[in-house]
């Protein structure tokens, strides 16, 4: 493209232009900042760069009126009618070569000259700057993302932008406020930088930074820029990326900026630390009070953030809210439908990006001559910490988003609010710039938008996830238990069982001790009935019935008879998990000493065998719960035979109970 | 369909009330709030059974030769009162009873407002876009 424009400038000025690499470089910059105005300016050279646009630089070049004539007219733009790239870049070697001190000539631009200087740019951010009345308002994402795009468009290697910037800015204005101005040159330096030559643009560079004051939008474009360029390095994964973001960034004050999310997202978390639930009506009531707006105004912002009309406000949905009432703050009239740009579908995955530290909140604070009001609200806020709120179903973090967007550094985002407060206060500029620099933010946010566009979809359908999965969420235990049921039946006894028998120490434990404790003495004959026994009870029946030799009418008898399942589940467990062979030796060393227990426990045995060959084969599978088995094996081994003998007194005493009954019958009888 | 609309409070003032026709509004303030007795009376009469039981749609209050007026009273005692046309003779019952869900619907998108005050006239635009849409059609 350099070469091109070159070729081409040299055709129309009916002689060869040499355009070194810097000059071609800088020159195409400067045409894509005139030319990036239009929308239809594209990324092509090959419209005709704005005429006032084109003028403006001129002007910023600070030559006499006339020379700048004389230019006009020997680049050819006067005779053909208007400022093709040939032309342009032929103006801009004769504004080099003038300011050079060379007569405006056209055999003056054969010679290698240094670049042209554009004096007036410095002014335009400096006023920018100085007006720091407004809070982080809409125009922060006007210029911003345009800036972005503009310098991207152009340049397609971010990377060595990166690597330039951190050289470049010492050479400049020292840190502080400037900080901005660091960046500034960083706009001119880019050519340049990518030919390495940064050294003798040192002063051009500074020069500049001083002009960047002076002009209008054009040459506003590229201080405003560079900062953000510089700011926003970090986060370049595709320059060319996203056309549709470009085309919505222009005139969109609803578009939430990356830094204003993330001031939303620290305003979020000293209200509520936990990004994903939500804030309650009262306390968002309380944090948007401090605006100052009117209440039927806050009224009507809540109506429109508040999407699902919960009385809550999720992460989107507060930055939505908040981002309405900066917007009204700065004197946009609150629309009547929530933009698309706001909806928490939209605003969903990109606010789940990763976390800023709070010293980017009080980067913010401090850089913003934000209103006093949005200093209150990270004050108040801080202190003003989340009491917390109708929690309704958390959802689950969407760490896809996270992991796509890269963290921009702190000292970025003084900056950019710093941009952005200039930038506020002037509207009719920022539009200016907003049109002019629209190319810029589509490289601003490449990486976010790519993880917005990319991630909406899963947003989406993680939306739903989320809320069905809380259910589920709530106890590990039920989910436990949950699916422990269904592989209850015989055929698949291990995975119940190896999850049952764990769940069932737990609560076998706490009796278990009792009855060790007790010396195999039998406890207390009513036991609490355990919950795992509705699990254990569909396989534990099947292989009691043949045990079952006493009628199960008695209440006294349920309780045992649920122990005796108990108990002979248990042991049969052993048998079927993983690993047989030392299952079989616990059972088979438990099962002797309790061999005069019951008769139930014979009948368990033969199960044993055929089981263990299931479960040798699988045995090999888990190799995890050998030792969790071999515990619960042993306890409930042990449970087993508690539990048969308080059974056999259980039913002694039943029969004693029987004979009495019978021996008062007759007496009742009559 | 509706003419008028109003939402009255549990202490029987309106919180929201709009009507078509704006020249003639305050003939339906004043039927609105003829119907405020009937719609107590019925309430009443049914309150002594559980409250649970009583159906929030209380049908036609109170026609005249012009209009209809239906009621809807909410577990909360706050009344809606929807004054319709008689000319209009295709409005069926049920049709009036989704225009009462929507106005509860609406209603109860209003309260979770934070920054409502319950008890405060009715501003939202939201719920003024729902009433509008539901009284256009008249016109």
């Amino acid at each position: 493209m350099e070469q091109g424009p070159g070729g081409a400038a040299a055709g129309g000025a009916g002689l060869l232009l040499p355009l070194s690499d810097t000059e071609q470089q800088r020159y195409s910059e400067l045409f894509s900042l005139c030319c990036s105005p239009a929308p239809e300016g594209g990324s092509a050279p090959a419209p005709a760069a704005g005429g006032s646009k084109v003028g403006d630089l001129f002007r910023a070049s600070q030559l006499p009126a006339d020379t700048l004539h004389q230019i006009t007219e020997l680049c050819g733009a006067k005779r053909v009618g208007y400022f093709g790239p040939a032309q342009f870049y032929v103006a801009l070697k004769l504004i080099a070569a003038a300011q050079s001190g060379l007569p405006v000539r056209i055999e003056s631009i054969k010679s290698e000259l240094p670049l042209p200087r554009f004096m007036a740019l410095k002014n335009d951010i400096e006023m920018r700057y100085g007006n720091a009345a407004e809070i982080l308002g809409v125009k922060f994402q006007i210029p911003h993302p345009i800036l972005e795009k503009n310098s991207f468009r152009r340049s397609d290697e971010g990377d060595k932008k990166e690597t330039k910037s951190p050289p470049m800015s010492p050479m400049c204005s020292p840190p502080a406020s400037p900080s901005n101005y660091q960046r500034i040159p960083l706009s001119y330096g880019y050519g340049k930088s990518r030919s390495k030559l940064e050294q003798p643009h040192g002063v051009s560079y500074e020069a500049r930074h001083s002009t960047h004051q002076q002009d209008g939008p054009a040459t506003g474009n590229y201080g405003s820029k560079s900062a953000l360029v510089h700011s926003s390095l970090s986060r370049f994964l595709s320059v060319e990326s996203e056309p549709q973001d470009s085309s919505n960034y222009p005139d969109d004050p609803w578009r939430i900026t990356e830094e204003q999310r993330e001031y939303y997202i620290n305003q979020f978390k000293s209200l509520q630390p936990d990004l994903n639930s939500l804030i309650s009506g009262s306390v968002a009531k309380n944090f948007f009070t401090k605006s100052k707006l009117p209440i039927p105004e806050l009224s009507h912002v809540w109506e429109l953030s508040d999407v699902d009309c919960d009385g809550a406000l999720t992460l989107p949905e507060f930055c939505a809210a908040f981002h309405l009432i900066v917007a009204r703050k700065n004197g946009y009239p609150l629309p009547d439908m929530l933009p698309e740009t706001l909806l928490p579908d939209y605003l969903q995955p990109a606010s789940l990006k990763p976390k800023r530290d709070c010293a980017l909140l009080d980067s913010y604070s401090e850089s913003l001559s934000v209103s006093q009001q949005t200093r209150d609200f990270n004050r108040t806020e801080l202190e003003t910490v989340c009491e917390d709120p109708t929690n309704s179903e958390p959802l689950i973090l969407f760490d896809v988003a996270t992991s796509i967007v890269e963290p921009t550094s702190v000292e970025e985002m003084p900056d950019k609010s710093a941009l952005t407060q200039d930038a506020n206060s002037d509207d009719n500029q920022a539009l200016n710039i907003s049109t002019t620099t629209k190319t810029i933010p589509k490289d601003f946010k490449p990486s976010q938008h790519l993880s917005v566009k990319t991630v909406v979809q899963e947003s989406n359908t993680l939306k739903a996830r989320p809320r069905s999965r809380s259910y589920s969420s709530t106890s590990i235990e039920e989910a436990m238990k949950k699916g422990e049921e269904p592989p209850m039946p015989p055929p698949r006894p291990q995975k119940s069982h190896s999850r049952a028998s764990s769940l069932d120490l737990n609560k076998i434990f706490q009796q278990n001790t009792q009855a060790v404790k007790s010396g195999w003495l039998p406890p207390p004959p009513a036991l609490p009935p355990r919950p795992f026994v509705s699990q254990t009870e569909q396989v534990s029946e099947i292989e009691l019935h043949p045990q079952m030799n006493r009628a199960p009418s008695q209440t006294e008898e349920s309780s045992p008879m649920r122990k005796e399942i108990l108990l002979t589940q248990p042991p049969s467990k052993p048998i079927r998990r993983k690993f047989r062979s030392e299952n079989q030796m616990l059972e088979n060393q438990e099962l002797t000493p309790t061999s005069s227990v019951t008769s139930s426990l014979p009948a368990v045995k033969p199960h044993l065998p055929a089981q263990n060959r299931q479960s040798s084969k699988q045995k090999r599978a888990i190799q995890t719960a050998i030792r969790k088995n071999k515990e619960a094996n042993a306890v409930l081994a042990r449970l087993n035979s508690e539990l048969q003998q308080q059974l056999k007194e259980v039913h002694k005493e039943r029969i004693a109970l029987e004979t009495q009954l019978e021996q008062l019958r007759p007496v009742t009888v009559l | 369909m509706a003419v008028c609309v109003a939402v009255i409070a549990k202490e029987n003032y309106p919180l929201y009330i709009r009507s078509i026709p704006t020249e003639n509004e305050l003939k339906f303030h004043y039927t609105v709030h003829t119907s405020l007795d009937v719609v107590d009376e019925k309430i009443s009469a049914m309150g002594k059974a559980l409250v649970d039981q009583r159906e929030l749609y209380l049908g036609l209050l109170y026609p005249t030769e012009d209009y209809k007026v239906y009621g809807y009273v909410t577990n909360s005692k706050v009344k809606f009162v929807m004054v319709v046309d008689s000319s209009n003779t295709a409005l069926r019952d049920n049709e009036i009873r989704s225009m009462f869900r929507k106005l509860h619907n609406s209603y109860t998108d209003v309260m979770c407002n934070p920054f409502y005050n319950p008890g405060d006239c009715i501003h939202s635009r939201a719920f003024d876009n729902m009433v509008t849409s539901m009284m256009m059609q008249v016109c």
